[in-house]
This record gives C-alpha cells, structure tokens and sequence, in this order.
C-alpha cells in the first residue's frame, strides 16, 4: 500500500545520530560516516515536508509553483480557496467515522483470534492480511465494480465501507500483539471476583488493551485521511482532502492546501511528542516511588 | 450458607477431559467446612483443573460439585461464591493495591467497601501500600495482596493455586505460618494445590494426594505419613524404604504377617497392610530403621535385614543420612539423629538395619517400587 510509509515517517521524527561515545580506532571511518548518512536520510525524508511547509507562506496567486514572496494571506484564511475546506472537513468526517468502525471491528477480531479457538481462525488469520497485500488499485477497482453491480450510489458511504475495509487489517495486526501478550489469568481473577463477563471486559480487557487500541485507532485514522486511490475509485462526486489536492494538482494547488496539510503535520508532531512526555513522567513517576 | 465459617466441598464423580487427555478421572472429594484441605501431586496430575473446575474457570465433562449444598455445577466463575490466589497472583496492574483488593465488593455492590478493604490489607499487614501499583510491590507483597484481594470477599471457599511457588525458600517458609495464621483468623475453607508435601503437611488439616487424575490416598498429613496405602503416596510424601516380599505366614496372635523378603522374616501388622496374601511391599520410613553394628542385637518385636554394606553417608547436622545396599533385597535409607555428634558409622562398614515390626507398612505387590520418588521439585 502506498500510504504506509508516510505516517510512520511523518510521526516519528528521531533526533540525528549522537556522534560515537567512545573512541575505537578500528571503526573511525564508520563512526564519522554514520552521523553523515544520518543527516542525509533524514534530508531526504524531511526536505518535501519543509517544501511544503514553506510554500503555505507562498503569495502564490493561481499556481503556487514558484516563490513569489512571504505572506500569512493563506493561514489568515485556509479556506479561502474554493471547496479546500469542504474537502477538509469531509475528510475528517470520513476518518472518523472509518476509525471508530474499524478500531471496533478489529479490536473484536483481535480478541477473537487470539483467545478462542473456533472453525476458520486459521484462515480467517490469513484473510486479514489480504487487503494489505492487495494492491490499491486493484481494491479500488474491484471495490468500485461491486458498488456499482449492487447500485448503491457512491458518496460518503462507499468511502466509509471501503476505508473501514483496509483500515481494519491494521487495527487487528496492531492490536492482536497487545492481547497476546495480556495474561488470561487477569480476565479469569475478573471473573472470579464476580465480574460478568460484560464488566470483566470492560473493567479488565478494555483498560489493559487501550495502549494497543489508541495506537492501533491513530493508525487507522491516518491511513484513512490520506487515502487516495481507493477513495478516488469509490467516492464519485464527494471530495475527500487528498483527491482535491490532485483534482487541482492539473490547474494549481492553492496555498490553503499546504496550509492544512503542515497544520496535520504539526497536530501529529504534537500528539506523538505529548505521548513521549507522559510516558517518560508516568516511568519516571514509576521508578520513584 | 454460613459464609462466615466457610462452607464445604463435595466434588462427586468428576471427571475432565481435554480432546483424548483424561486430566482428572472420576474424582471424588469431601471438604469439610472451616478446614485447611491440600491437594497435592506432581505437576500433571490433575489438581489445578480441580481447583480450575471448583472455582468453575473450567466445566467438568462428567459429574457434579457442590459448594455449601449447593449444586454449582454449570454455573460460571462469577456465579459461585468462590474466591481464587492464583499462581501467577494475577492482580489488575492498572488499579492500585486498594482498588485490586475492593474489585470484588464493587461487583456485588456491597457496602463499607473503603473499610473492608483497609481491613483486608491490615490483616496481610499492607495497609500502607494501598495506592500504589501492584507493579510497584515485591513477589511477596504481590502474593498477599492476592490473598487480601480474595479473602475481603470472604468466600464460601478460599481456593490457592500454588500460591508460594514463586516465592523463594525462605519467603515461602513464612508465608505458610502467615496462611494459617490468616486461616485460623477468618475461619475460612481453604483448599490450597501444591506439590511441595512438606508444605501440604505443615499447613493442611487434611492431604488428598493426587496423581494421573485420581486421589491416591485422603487424610490427616501424619496419617498418610505413618501409613501410605500406594508406593506413591509411601515416596512422594517423604522418602520410604521399598521392599518385595512374599507373605508366607498368616496372622499370628499379634495380628502379624510374615513376609519372605529376600531370605529373611519380616514380620508385618496385617491391620498396616494392604494385602494380607501373595506378593507385596514392605516398607518403612527411614527414620524408623536403626543401624546394628557388629555385637549390637535387635530388640524383641524388632525386624532385622542385612548384613548390608553402607554405601553412603551424608552429614546433615540434625541427622546424618545413610545409604545402606542389602544383598537381595535393595538399598535402603537410614536417618539417624546425631544424638552423639556426627557420624557414627563408617562408608563400608558392614551393617544390619533393624525397625520396630509396627512401623512396618505392606503395600499390594503388584506396585513399581519407584513409583512417585523422582521428585525433583521436592525438598528432603
């Protein structure tokens, strides 16, 4: 799937290589080099998020292409260019959506593979794995084909159903690590002190799972928002964010665009170094006490 | 149901199988009410899916448990007035020590929650850890927090999954005195699987020893010690002396046997043995059996075997431990007290081994004489 390396790459911001601690003359040549190689990846990886970065502060006019001068023009007003907003908001509404469905789905799934034995778990394990082995292209199209044999009108909907599809592949994968590694005993002490199986999970699984299901929802929700092949077969008339940027890609990408597009950057920045910081209190909290 | 003194146990024919694997095979149990009962056996006999089945983690494929004179059989875990320590103590590590121990409360709404609570953990003497994360506790602390947890719910049937069995020797020395001591103070039936025996027999009222899915033998712990019924029971609980013989005299006027073992007379109390006929098993306890050496004589109602020669001999400072090999009929174990200091008899030194004719037990002949003895796990 083309979309998988981004949000990885994007949320994950490590900081360059520290130089070599200790000095050992055998690897000297190694030890200089990897700092380098370190600073050029991370160039390679970053220079398109700064491109766009900078070109928001572009006083583009139609194409926004070539530097022209710095302006806020764009960020005073990030829905000024037509339909930029709509397809913004849509596209939020679609990644939501799609997210609360296939966390849901998948996080029973998960469940249900690891801790039941039943007919078909065998393949049901292999199956999860096909719509993140199947090309795109080929799923939007297939996708697009069976929408319009059973004439359901494509909008809003389509997309949903075809994002909560491959979305919830990711979410079991995620989340069946984190029930593997939960001791049953904890779910049985649950049900030994009088817990019914309905608090049980919620009083005993649910919490325990939550790292797993948050991180396995944030997934989720980035593979859907900037999906753009599938979507592009299967939502007809109905804009998402990323079929309006290459919609206007053919006359020029308005500034408003990069404006959204740094401000998820950020946002994701925010929320993965928001999670570091917790998790470095809550350990250090930890060890004090 | 008396939940203050505990309720009693009756598991009647119940038997549990796993796809082809009989994991316990028609089992019948009684516990009375208020006692400490202990199942114990090797790893694989069958007595956590007991427990499991009893706490009902697990349903029986056949037959029936009753808790207090209730049938609970097909009801689920949180349906049976029943509270769990497991093994791996199993505490909540997303709630604090406090909320792990007022989990069971909470879900049958009972009242005076804060304070039970507190009182759970004063009696395991951890009053003062009641906010912090199980996480945060050592294994010792962990496993009385386990306890609080259960016995704040006061349970018709407090059940112990090897609850020491994480813990190291010493620990777990003093968490069996603090067990009974919590026992004896609220009144509780407890059912303890362990396959430590010498923990079953310093803690429990009553030992049901367990192997291949069935009781060997049920009763007191001294009871199973002077008197084992099978070769297992007679080697897991402690260590035994195992010889084949054959019964050639009936009852004398003592209500003695007298049993051919290798050449000599053995003389048996029939009311100590399992078969009174044909081929059988003596046995006795090492520490019944005296080392005579040249010039000292057996006393009258004593039985003699040997001359043998010592093979071993280890020092153990209360007692000194001697292997002694007897022609014809095997080698045999001799504690001795070191009543004069050390060892009083030397590696090689020709022996007789005498015993008093009642300490004499008679197991069916058709048993394999190692039968239980390879127990690593077990402490001497």
């Amino acid at each position: 799937m083309t979309t998988l390396t981004r949000p990885v790459a994007t949320a994950a911001p490590h900081p360059p290589e520290r130089p070599a601690a200790r000095r050992r003359p055998r690897l000297r040549l190694g030890d200089a080099l990897v700092p380098v190689f370190a600073a050029l990846a991370f160039l390679y990886l970053l220079v398109p998020i700064a491109y766009t970065v900078a070109f928001s502060f572009n006083d583009g006019g139609k194409t926004n292409l070539v530097w022209r001068g710095f302006t806020l023009d764009a960020w005073r007003n990030p829905c000024g260019a037509p339909q930029v907003c709509q397809a913004f908001v849509n596209s939020l509404q679609v990644g939501v959506v799609s997210t609360l469905l296939a966390t849901a789905l998948g996080t029973l799934l998960a469940i249900a593979l690891v801790r039941f034995t039943f007919r078909g778990r065998t393949l049901a394990n292999l199956l999860i794995f096909l719509p993140m082995s199947t090309p795109e292209v080929v799923l939007g199209a297939a996708l697009l084909a069976q929408f319009l044999t059973v004439r359901v009108p494509l909008g809003f909907w389509t997309v949903v159903a075809a994002h909560v599809m491959f979305c919830v592949s990711f979410v079991v994968v995620t989340v069946k690590a984190r029930v593997a590694g939960l001791d049953p005993a904890l779910e049985e002490a649950g049900a030994d002190l009088y817990g019914s199986p309905w608090q049980v999970f919620w009083r005993v699984t649910f919490p325990l799972l939550l790292p797993g299901i948050a991180a396995a929802a944030l997934l989720a929700f980035s593979l859907s928002f900037d999906d753009f092949i599938v979507t592009n077969f299967t939502s007809g008339s109905f804009d998402t964010f990323p079929k309006f940027v290459y919609v206007s890609a053919t006359r020029g990408i308005p500034p408003q665009a990069n404006v959204i597009g740094s401000f998820m950057f950020v946002l994701a920045l925010v929320l993965v170094l928001a999670v570091q910081v917790v998790g470095a209190a809550r350990a250090r909290r930890r060890r004090a006490a | 149901m008396s939940v203050a003194q505990g309720a009693a146990l009756q598991v009647e024919r119940v038997t549990k199988a796993f796809g082809g694997f009989t994991a316990v095979d028609d089992l019948d149990l009684e516990v009375p009410s208020g006692s400490f009962f202990a199942l114990l056996g090797p790893s694989g006999c069958g007595k956590t899916t007991t427990l499991r089945m009893v706490a009902g983690l697990e349903q029986p494929t056949a037959g029936s448990i009753t808790i207090g004179g209730r049938d609970v059989t097909g009801t689920r875990a949180h349906q049976r007035p029943v509270n769990t320590v497991f093994q791996s103590y199993a505490l909540f590590p997303h709630l604090t020590v406090g909320e792990n121990v007022a989990f069971g409360l909470r879900r049958r709404r009972e009242r005076d929650v804060d304070r039970r609570v507190a009182e759970a953990l004063e009696l395991v003497e951890l009053g003062h850890v009641a906010d912090r994360r199980p996480a945060q506790l050592s294994g010792g602390q962990q496993q009385r927090v386990a306890l609080a947890r259960a016995v704040v719910n006061r349970p018709a049937l407090l059940l112990l999954d090897e609850p020491l069995g994480a813990l190291d020797l010493k620990l777990r020395r003093q968490m069996q005195l603090e067990l009974k001591r919590i026992q004896d103070e609220v009144g509780l039936t407890f059912v303890h699987v362990t396959h430590d025996q010498e923990e079953a027999m310093t803690m429990a009222d009553t030992v049901a020893v367990m192997n291949h899915g069935r009781i060997e033998q049920l009763g007191a712990p001294a009871d199973l010690y002077e008197l084992p019924r099978t070769a297992f029971v007679a080697n897991f609980l402690g260590q035994s002396n195992l010889a084949p013989g054959t019964v050639v005299e009936g009852p004398d006027g003592h209500g003695l046997l007298g049993v051919d073992v290798g050449g000599s007379r053995v003389r048996l109390p029939a009311a100590r043995a399992v078969a009174a006929a044909g081929r059988v098993l003596v046995g006795v306890r090492p520490e019944k059996v005296r080392i005579l050496v040249p010039g000292q004589e057996p006393g009258p109602g004593e039985n003699v075997l040997g001359p043998g020669v010592v093979t071993d001999v280890s020092f153990a400072g209360v007692s000194t431990q001697y292997r002694v090999e007897l022609t014809g009929v095997g080698t045999f174990g001799v504690f001795a007290q070191n009543l004069l200091g050390g060892a009083t008899v030397a590696h090689g030194a020709v022996v007789r081994l005498a015993w008093s004719a009642q300490h004499t037990f008679g197991l069916s002949g058709d048993e394999d004489v190692a039968a239980g003895a390879a127990d690593l796990d077990g402490e001497p």
